[in-house]
């Protein structure tokens, strides 16, 4: 569906995007994880025809994005990070609205409007002004909104930035319905948790660059351990007990606030710290993540709230 | 005590003043001087060839008083509308001011404070002008300058009052600026006599501040029907006005303010 | 999701154009802006919108017939000897059709384009620059109309209109509108800050004031008329006053084509900015 070769975005002297190379398969739920100015958003929009790229190929169902707008727009849908609904309209014209920007029928779109309501959730906010609309409920108006023309792919970016717990579950199941359809996903996050949940593949990419590619399972086990041991002995401690704690465990990062062990067997490390005489303040063992992987491919932590 | 309060209030909305200063002078005494040079020389070409000017003086006499006064009130109309429209509406700001030892009416007298600052402000620079353009004489200054002040209170607090009034902004602007602003400007015998608008229309000008600052205006600087006790009902109207504006507006910061 | 075939989808309908000259910038869809329009003015603030006109008219009640009393008839070189109302009455028209073209053009494309972020969501559809270009000034053109309709209707039975040409104001007004609906949103696109569009806005107030639509121009000296008859504001007066006195002639034409090229000039620009905004 999306083929990328040296895709490369400059501006002026930045360069945003360092010549990537990715594909995306049909149905497949694709993700680009990395922290902010990672260059995720710009690649999205060359994926989105909204941005010219600088070099390498790009190749949207086999058109140019660069000459083929228009072609390329109509076949996708976009969920874009910034709020962009339009607040001077309620939930089903900002719907109706959308599709008659792709010329479809109002015969089309009336049945529609009430599906994608429904779909979102929103079939009682229909004659509600967006503006009174919650955080969640704006979000899931937006996915609606970038299904309208019933795109075969649908970018999102950030899709639960800035929600809560709750909703951001509700919109987590909202795009698993659509991948049961058959909707191709490309996803941005920089949450480990929602790349985890939602992504069958995966780029990590860093400073505009990728990092690795595969499947959340095999960056974990490629990148990280089984199990990890986070290891808390207050601020001004923790690196001078890192220092003895050598030896325990495959690999050690020592973060400010804590000493994470990667090891295979999170207990039996626990008991070997604490046999060298470091009882910990606090102590914690859990699975690898997505984080950690990051962590380790690029030495910096990902999620910098 | 009191009005130690309200003055840290005016001070507040000075300082915010001072930050739009280029834009105050620029737009607060560009508009007044455009319509001094167009209409006061332009039309007043065609008014003085018509029979030597409106009221047995030139044109630009006659109008100097109404747009001296015009000036004042527009600028102090200014100065409390946003800032009142800020503080209830988009920022809030009044509510943390509320929060602390200052009372509603603290608040609103604060608010107009600064508003008589940007009105005397502006009937002392926009009274250069008129006067650099030979509209008025220098002893005119004396009696001019108090009556546009006069008048661009007494609508400040009236427009502080309904501005404090308004919950939703949509359209406010443009409403007042249309309904209330612009008839007032053109309705008040501004640019002529008002007895000459038949009576359907008179009515807007008996309402108006600013008719009754003109009409003082050009009984004191050139003695245009010139009759002591009209003269005092003028002033009277414009101190009721005035009076009343502020009532009001204490009452409804009150309200907004406690409730 | 599964296309239901009896309706043309997105992509079909983005694929007849394809390989069209302009495919790019243009969809042919212009429309469906304006229909975004009409349903935001339902929710808007309607004695706003509606009441647009009612300065240029009060403007005429003032000075036409409050200041007419005193000054008796006025001629221009060139003109017929009219009465003073009936002087500026067409100079009011084509002050309503200019501020109803540039309330939409000017303010609100500033607020769409910088706070709502209204053309990043247009432009992310298969509409492309022009359409959406050609939609916001066509609405714009709609409005600036619709004033000048509306000025002329409370203004005809004032016995202020002298000719059946008159008839034909209102699609110059239509003109006018254009005009300064395609110069406003170009202008507007190219400005970042809402001090920058006061300042613009500003300018339109001495326009207004010295385009000699209260006083004939024949006062000033030859070299400050030039750069008036430049402005399009005096251009959009000199063509109403012609029709609505009855009195055409070749200079018609003239200031048709000012405002052709306004126009051309200032799509084409808009339609370049939105391009270089948001597909880029």
């Amino acid at each position: 569906m999306i083929r990328a070769s040296g895709l490369t975005k400059r501006y002026g002297e930045f360069t945003a995007v360092a010549g990537i190379d990715f594909a995306v398969a049909r149905g497949e739920s694709f993700g680009l994880l990395g922290p902010n100015g990672a260059g995720k958003s710009t690649t999205m929009r060359m994926i989105s025809a909204t941005t010219l790229r600088s070099g390498g190929d790009l190749r949207i169902l086999d058109r140019d994005p660069d000459t083929h707008g228009p072609e390329v727009r109509a076949h996708l849908g976009v969920v874009p990070q910034e709020g962009n609904l339009d607040t001077e309209l309620t939930c089903a014209e900002n719907l109706y609205v959308y599709g008659r920007y792709f010329g479809l029928s109002r015969r089309f779109l009336r049945p529609k409007v009430d599906e994608l309501l429904a779909f979102a959730q929103l079939e009682d906010k229909r004659d509600v002004k967006v503006d009174a609309l919650s955080g969640g409920m704006k979000r899931r108006l937006t996915i609606a909104r970038g299904l309208v023309n019933e795109p075969e792919i649908l970018l999102l970016d950030e899709p639960t930035t800035g929600l809560d717990p709750q909703a951001r579950h509700i919109l987590w199941d909202r795009l698993f319905r659509l991948k049961e359809q058959g909707v191709t996903l490309v996803v941005t996050t920089h949450y480990m948790d929602e790349a985890e949940q939602l992504c069958d593949r995966l780029i990590v990419m860093d400073r505009g660059r990728i990092m690795a590619e595969g499947s959340p399972q095999t960056l974990i086990s490629e990148y990280s351990s089984r199990e990890v041991l986070e290891l808390r002995y207050g601020t001004g401690r923790n690196a001078e007990v890192a220092a003895q704690l050598e030896g325990i465990g495959q690999r050690m990062e020592a973060l400010p606030d804590r000493l994470l062990l990667y090891v295979d067997d999170g207990e039996a490390a626990l008991e070997a710290v604490v046999g060298r005489g470091f009882h910990p303040i606090a102590s914690l063992v859990r699975r690898s993540s997505l984080e950690d992987v990051f962590l380790r491919l690029t030495g910096r932590s990902l999620v910098d709230e | 005590m009191s009005g130690a309060s309200a003055l840290s209030v005016a001070e507040y909305r000075l300082r915010n003043m001072w930050k739009w200063k280029r834009a105050i002078i620029f737009y607060g005494l560009g508009g007044p001087f455009l319509y001094l040079a167009s209409i006061g020389l332009g039309v007043g070409s065609l008014v003085n060839a018509n029979g030597g000017g409106l009221d047995g003086v030139p044109y630009l006499t006659f109008l100097a008083p109404a747009l001296l006064a015009s000036a004042a009130i527009q600028g102090g109309q200014d100065e409390v509308t946003f800032p009142v429209l800020a503080g209830f509406v988009w920022q809030k700001l009044f509510f943390g001011m509320a929060a602390t030892s200052l009372t509603p009416a603290q608040i609103a007298n604060g608010v107009l404070l600064a508003s008589v600052v940007r009105i005397i402000f502006t009937a002392l620079a926009y009274w250069v002008v008129l006067w650099g353009f030979g509209a008025v004489t220098l002893a005119s200054a004396v009696v001019l300058i108090p009556c546009a002040i006069f008048a661009g209170i007494a609508f400040a607090t009236f427009m502080l009052w309904i501005a404090a009034k308004v919950r939703n902004d949509d359209g406010f602007f443009a409403l007042v600026g249309r309904f209330v602003i612009t008839p007032m400007f053109l309705f008040s015998g501004t640019f002529y006599p008002l007895q000459s608008l038949p009576l359907t229309v008179q009515w807007i000008g008996w309402l108006s501040p600013l008719w009754h600052a003109t009409e003082m205006g050009r009984a004191l600087s050139y003695g245009a029907g010139a009759q002591a006790p009209l003269f005092w009902l003028h002033a009277l109207f414009l101190a009721l006005m005035g009076g009343a504006g502020l009532l009001l507006a204490h009452r409804q910061f009150t309200r907004r303010l406690t409730a | 999701m599964i296309t239901q075939l009896v309706f043309a989808s997105a992509v079909e309908i983005a694929e007849r154009r394809s390989g069209r000259r302009g495919a790019s910038v243009y969809a042919g869809r212009p429309w469906a802006l304006i229909q975004r329009n009409l349903f935001a003015l339902r929710t808007s603030n309607a004695l706003v919108f509606f009441s647009g006109f009612v300065e240029p008219v009060f403007y005429l009640l003032a000075f036409g017939f409050g200041l007419g009393n005193v000054i008796g008839s006025v001629h221009e070189a060139g003109g017929p000897r009219v009465s003073y109302a009936a002087f500026i009455a067409p100079a009011l028209l084509a002050t309503s059709a200019m501020n109803g073209a540039l309330a939409d053009s000017t303010w609100n494309v500033f607020f769409k384009m910088h706070y709502a972020k209204f053309y990043n969501a247009v432009m992310s559809t298969s509409l492309g620059a022009l359409d959406t270009a050609l939609g916001e000034i066509g609405w714009a053109v709609i409005r600036g109309l619709a004033y000048a309709i509306g000025f002329l209707a409370v203004v005809s039975p004032l016995g202020l209109v002298h000719s059946w040409w008159a008839l034909l104001a209102i699609p110059a007004a239509g003109i006018v509108a254009f005009g300064f609906a395609a110069a406003g949103m170009a202008i507007t696109s190219y400005l970042t800050s809402h001090q920058q569009l006061n300042w613009v806005n500003f300018l339109l107030l001495p326009m207004f004031l010295f385009s000699g639509a209260f006083f004939p121009l024949d006062r000033y000296p030859w070299f400050a008329q030039q750069v008036i008859h430049a402005l399009p504001l005096w251009q959009a007066i000199a063509m109403l006053r012609s029709l609505m006195f009855g009195e055409l002639d070749i200079a018609l034409l003239g200031h048709v084509a000012y405002f052709a090229v306004f126009i051309v000039v200032g799509v084409t620009f808009t339609t370049r900015r939105l391009n270089a905004l948001f597909l880029r």
